[in-house]
């Protein structure tokens, strides 16, 4: 079931125009519910160019201090992430180990990290770990959050990477005399990365996602800055730009994320060309991995 | 050990919150999300990409800029939930909806051709092939999945806990405020509390996934 058009007759001419019709009574009927939301936004004031123009002057202080907020946002992702990979690999190696003293407590370890929450995770950071004496703050308590959960799901993604490479990879390895970490390091390792890089570009997109968190814990990320913006102008003008700045955080993080996609689409398209994954079995993030670990407490 | 027993009420009730949190906005994502894949296989490309549009905003935006589009958002456009509850359901639902349409479409895929082929060769419509013959094998190739999926949901309801909702990852809140010196502990309850919903979920769809499924 590689194509849709298995599941249906091309469509004749007569169903084509049944569609068409449709189409358009769908489209009016969406279009109708558009101006409805659009009229109630502009009977309330929301749609007041004034409202909106905040959002791109400078002398408001507001793009710099979103600007500021993506790039915290991007540096407690990248942390994250960067931290997450390199701990997933190894506990990918150890749950693949052959001995049973490093496969069983790692395997303890990813199955704990994947079942707490993730917003638990950076809560007992941020809360448990000063009253022994770490002062880690927001971005350490949100980005060692971030890691060991991350770590715990890549070390999944990672395991499933190697053990995806063709059996005969390995064997052949093995039967020219290699030994366990050369056919690893040498043999499995690189055609599984290739095979990896868009899963790791998806998973940064969790990743971004899951930093709005910051919001609890108090980090400046893009939601928490956009919150303290609208206390700031509420406080100085009333409820005036309060829509206009959530849209704006909200369309930047959906901006950054489908780039993002889009981005591991686009290399997902090349590894697949490349012969050297040939023998490697796609990879892709599962859906519930794609979900995230979890929200974040927000106070209204 | 003894403020566990003296909120034991509130631990109960944030935990019954929590797992009719997560039922019922899962029941919605379920519905909503196989309505999605059938638009996104459908013959009408129009729908396709209606429903292709949907998944791809929703898998982009984090779950907490859900909820505050439809806490505070629709404010705005005077429509309001009726309670809280029925905002975080509704927020978790229309979030999911989009995963579970990203599992089933695999699942979807995993069937194989030859299937959907023979079902229109004894000429039924695409309704009919969809609803009778592929989604009931893609459902049975997508229980690992799909169970994932609500197990992530489970353990997303703790955002609920910002929008006034008064569920586990609050009641922990509420608990590490009162009780600072017992920090560890009060951690350990939410996270079985957390467990005792995912753990028999885990065993339950690995159950369900050894009885359905197919052998090709």
């Amino acid at each position: 079931m590689t194509t849709s058009s298995v599941l249906f007759d091309v469509p004749g001419p007569r169903a084509r125009r049944r569609h068409r019709i449709g189409s358009l009574i769908g489209g009016l009927v969406v279009l109708a519910l558009i101006g409805v939301a659009l009229w109630r936004l502009g009977a309330n004031g929301q749609l007041d160019p004034a409202r909106w123009s905040v959002l791109f002057d400078p002398n408001s202080g507001v793009p710099q201090a979103l600007g500021t907020a993506l790039v915290n946002t991007l540096k407690v992702a990248a942390v994250g992430m960067v931290g997450a990979t390199v701990l997933g690999a190894l506990l990918a190696f150890g749950r693949l180990s052959d001995h049973a003293w490093v496969r069983v407590p790692v395997t303890a370890v990813i199955e704990f990290f994947r079942a707490v929450p993730l917003l638990i995770l950076i809560l007992f950071c941020l809360l448990y770990l000063p009253t022994i004496g770490l002062r880690i703050g927001a971005f350490g308590a949100l980005a060692l959050g971030l890691t060991l959960y991350n770590m715990a799901v890549l070390a999944e993604i990672f395991r499933a990477g190697l053990l995806s490479v063709d059996r005969g990879q390995r064997e052949a390895a093995f039967a020219i005399g290699m030994r366990k970490w050369q056919v690893m390091t040498v043999v499995l390792l690189p055609q599984a990365v290739r095979r990896m890089l868009p899963v790791l570009i998806a998973q940064l997109v969790v990743l971004l996602k899951d930093s709005s968190l910051g919001f609890i814990v108090g980090y400046f990320e893009l939601l928490r800055q956009a919150r303290s913006l609208v206390e700031f102008f509420n406080f100085r003008f009333g409820d005036l730009y309060t829509f206009q700045l959530y849209v704006a955080a909200a369309v930047i993080y959906i901006v950054v994320n489908v780039l993002l996609s889009t981005l591991a689409r686009y290399v997902e398209r090349r590894t697949r060309r490349n012969m050297k994954t040939a023998a490697t079995e796609d990879v892709e993030l599962p859906a519930d991995v794609q979900m995230g670990g979890g929200g974040g407490i927000a106070t209204p | 050990m003894s403020f566990l027993a003296d909120n034991f009420p509130l631990l109960r009730d944030a935990f019954l919150t929590t797992l009719s949190l997560a039922v019922v906005s899962g029941i919605c994502a379920l519905v909503i999300g196989t309505l999605l894949t059938a638009m996104r296989v459908s013959p009408v490309a129009p729908l396709r990409g209606a429903a292709t549009f949907y998944v791809e905003i929703f898998r982009n935006t984090p779950l907490t800029v859900v909820f505050f589009f439809l806490a505070f958002g629709i404010v705005e456009i005077d429509l309001q939930f009726p309670t809280r509850f029925i905002t975080a359901v509704a927020a978790l639902a229309l979030y999911t909806a989009a995963f579970v349409s990203e599992a089933l479409r695999s699942g979807i895929n995993s069937v194989p051709p030859g299937q959907a082929e023979a079902a229109r060769a004894l000429g039924l419509d695409f309704r009919q092939t969809l609803g009778t013959i592929v989604l009931p094998q893609a459902f049975r190739t997508v229980v690992p999945p799909l169970g994932n999926v609500w197990i992530a949901l489970a353990k997303n309801t703790s955002i609920a806990a910002g929008f006034a909702v008064t569920e586990l990852t609050a009641a922990l809140q509420r608990l590490t405020n009162e009780n600072a010196n017992q920090l560890l502990l009060v951690f350990l309850a939410i996270v079985v509390a957390y467990l005792v919903i995912t753990l028999p979920s885990a065993w339950l769809i690995g159950v369900i996934e050894r009885r359905t499924a197919i052998l090709r």
